[in-house]
């Protein structure tokens, strides 16, 4: 058992099945306690927005990757070696100044795991589920995101099969930046499409 | 039939309130109930849907109260009865053996 962690508090229900199941799978042989461990600490340290973002900064340097990930996103993104589970069938969504693309899986939490890690709460929230796709425009607004009104917002929603990341518009005044100082102004939620990339003055 | 895990365009649900920098686990189980949920994926005796019809079995309330690896925990060890990997009782018994120290 791994219970070298302190309980400010008695476990919980849920602490005690989650170990209940955990020991139980291990002591049949059904899950290996190495595999486990890994897991975590690729989820944990090694997969994450990082790996969009790098996708993100050459698709604004280099227009053929660009089509390249507009024909075969999946493909395209396996050239970084970021591939596997959660993120099979990949689809990008490029923005431009008349479409702003956002992201949502109103059914569970679908997310494009290779090239964004695991969801933020937020975004596997019933709130965030229920209202982007009827009032994206505020949904916005509660990340500090206004766009014109003649911006066009088009809301995806994710499946267990197809998995999106949206390619959000390169910043002004970034074109003397080299790939991977873009790919510093990439965020998370840029990728989502809940935000925007970052001015270049932010990370100076 | 259930139907809270539907919620595209519900309302009533209040603010999103993103949480500034967040980290990718937030309790030592839900790092535990994360990769146990997806090493049992690799046995091969269910996919995603089926994963996800599981969690949706909660009832509708629960579901709304519940967090997200709360219903990890709870559609895994309903599908590891359905498949016949584990049973209800020595899930049971386990839970209050550890909880008795005895484990």
């Amino acid at each position: 058992m791994s219970s070298k962690h302190k309980h400010a508090h008695p476990p919980s229900e849920v602490e005690l099945k989650v170990k209940a199941l955990e020991s139980l799978l291990i002591e049949k042989g059904l899950i290996d306690p190495l595999a486990l461990d890994e897991l975590i600490d690729i989820y944990e340290h090694r997969v994450g927005p990082q790996n969009g973002a790098q996708v993100v900064a050459r698709a604004w340097c280099d227009s053929d990757y660009l089509h390249r990930l507009l024909d075969n996103a999946t493909e395209a993104i396996r050239e970084f070696g970021f591939e596997g589970r959660q993120g099979e069938d990949m689809v990008v969504l490029e923005n431009t100044p008349t479409v702003h693309n956002m992201v949502v899986c109103t059914l569970c939490s679908c997310y494009p795991w290779p090239v964004l890690g695991l969801p933020p709460v937020w975004y596997k929230s019933a709130p965030y589920r229920a209202r982007a796709v009827s009032e994206p425009r505020s949904v916005l607004a509660e990340f500090g995101v206004e766009l014109s009104e003649d911006v066009e917002i088009r809301v995806w929603d994710s499946t267990a099969e197809v998995r999106y990341l949206v390619i959000p518009m390169r910043p002004e005044g970034t074109e003397n930046l080299s790939e991977s100082e873009l790919a510093e102004l990439v965020t998370r939620d840029s990728m989502i499409g809940t935000g925007l990339a970052l001015s270049p003055e932010v990370i100076q | 039939m259930k139907g809270a895990h539907d919620l595209g365009g519900k309302t009533g649900l209040g603010p999103i309130a993103p949480e500034k920098d967040e980290p990718v686990f937030h309790h030592e189980w839900e790092k535990r109930a994360f990769a146990i949920t997806v090493a049992c994926g690799f046995l091969g005796k269910w996919n995603l849907d089926m994963a996800r019809y599981a969690r949706e079995q909660m009832p509708d309330p629960e579901y709304l109260a519940s967090t997200y690896y709360e219903k990890w925990a709870h559609g895994l060890s309903l599908l590891l009865v359905e498949k016949g990997l584990l049973t209800e009782e020595e899930i049971r018994e386990r839970m209050s053996e550890i909880s008795n120290g005895d484990s």
